[in-house]
């Protein structure tokens, strides 16, 4: 289990150890649940959530992935992975795809 | 019989002393150019010093390193003084270092004889900055856990060898517990080690061959190197003690939070000055480079420049033949407008 749904407004994210390394849970502003690894691409520093720019961002070198991972700007190579994300009631399980 | 005779008939002290009596140091307008060696090896001095006695309390786990730390400079007496006093003379000791290099670079000091003690000398600015690389992750708080994690995962770039020497470095494929304890060990046993063999080669090469003087330059004398050059070395590391204790009692350096591998990198993360200008290249590479990733190209650029440099009193053929080539410091001005460029630009962008 990543998080409560309820630790989840719209426009917010959550970091989970998902297998032993960072993964990140978010709710879009429209209401999607969805989930991916929180270990940048770049050079492998954990990503955060952004409210004020609505998507995922690395702090380390400044890269940008939209809601869907896929690299918006900055030096990533590659988008990150999504994980497959199930409610059940309050709880968000998230597994591999 | 004197304590003095006994003592010199075991020691031969005197054989040392009239050696150094004879020793002399070219005078000319960079002489002072000469401190910087002598400056360098005080700022290591105190580093061994201090950090001997930050080793009585300090613990390489996990749970306890970052209080260990914090118990430091806020319960043993005078803690916070030593402490502070390790991580500014830590960033000293690497400007010196950087300062030695310019002036033995652009000073030709590297030409025939003295190749060898040019070796010796790149080797310790990169044991200095492995020191200084493995020391900032001993207080095991955010901003170190991080920049641990990217200079890792650089190293890990270097082509062929890279992955296998992330996992050396890291002691597995995350930091953990087992980064910081080998990290702790190479801070405190190997480095240590590696430098005082290579810093007596070093010291041993320079007495050997003498001070070197730039080729152009025109000298004008020489004074004894005992007492008088000495003597003025001693007043210069006298005032950076000084320096160096008002510097530790007035800019304390924060400790930060502690490191919590589940939380997202904090924002206006970077790297000591020292590493800014690697850490600003490989932000502004672009992802890709003819099919390439951009920061392996960065990392193999800045490898091969390493092996350059090492092997510079190989490459100027000009030095040899007691020539200074403006091409040779034109290019040594170029990589040293680079780096500072570099390090403003990302000083500029973290503000």
């Amino acid at each position: 289990m990543a998080a409560k749904a309820g630790e989840l407004p719209p426009n917010s994210g959550k970091i989970f150890a998902f297998e032993g390394k960072p993964a990140i849970v978010l709710r879009t502003p429209e209401g999607e649940v969805r989930a991916f690894t929180a270990v940048c691409t770049h050079l492998a520093c954990t990503v955060q959530y952004r409210a004020d720019l609505q998507h995922i961002w690395c702090a380390c070198h400044d890269g940008h992935y939209d809601l869907h991972g896929q690299v918006l700007s900055g030096p990533p190579p590659r988008p990150l992975v999504e994980y497959k994300v199930t409610l059940k009631g309050e709880d968000v399980i998230v597994s591999r795809a | 019989m004197s304590v003095q005779d006994w003592l010199n008939e075991r020691l031969r002290y005197e054989a040392a002393q009239a050696v150094l009596e004879k020793k002399t140091v070219p005078v000319h307008r960079y002489a002072v150019t000469y401190y910087t060696g002598g400056i360098t090896l005080f700022f290591f001095v105190v580093q061994v010093l201090t950090g001997l006695l930050l080793l009585m309390y300090y613990r390489p786990t996990s749970d306890a390193a970052f209080e260990s730390v914090r118990l430091i400079i806020s319960k043993v007496r005078f803690g916070w003084l030593v402490r502070n006093i390790h991580v500014w003379s830590a960033n000293a000791m690497v400007g010196a270092a950087v300062l030695h290099l310019a002036a033995t670079f652009f000073g030709r000091a590297y030409r025939k004889p003295r190749e060898l003690t040019w070796i010796s000398g790149v080797l310790l600015l990169g044991i200095t900055l492995a020191f200084a690389f493995t020391g900032y992750l001993l207080p095991w708080n955010t901003l170190a856990y991080f920049a641990t994690k990217v200079g890792t995962e650089i190293a890990g770039d270097v082509p062929i060898i890279g992955r296998g020497l992330m996992v050396l470095l890291r002691g597995g494929e995350d930091i953990t517990e087992a980064t910081l304890s080998r990290f702790f060990g190479i801070h405190v046993a190997i480095l240590p080690a590696l430098a005082t063999v290579l810093l007596g080669v070093h010291l041993v090469l320079v007495q050997i061959h003498g001070m070197s003087h730039p080729i152009s330059v025109r000298v004008t004398g020489e004074e004894r190197f005992f007492p008088e050059f000495m003597l003025r070395d001693f007043i210069v590391w006298v005032v950076l003690l000084g320096g160096l204790a008002v510097v530790a009692t007035l800019w304390p350096w924060p400790l930060g939070e502690k490191a919590d591998p589940l939380a997202p990198a904090p924002s206006g993360l970077r790297p000591e000055w020292y590493f800014l200008f690697m850490f600003q290249t490989l932000r502004i590479l672009p992802a890709h480079i003819a099919g390439l990733e951009g920061e392996v190209v960065g990392v193999t650029l800045f490898a091969l420049a390493g092996l350059v440099l090492l092997l510079v009193p190989f490459l100027d053929r000009w030095a040899q033949r007691e020539r200074s080539h403006p091409l040779v410091s034109a290019l040594g001005a170029a990589a040293f407008a680079f780096a500072l460029l570099m390090t403003a630009l990302a000083l500029v962008k973290g503000m």
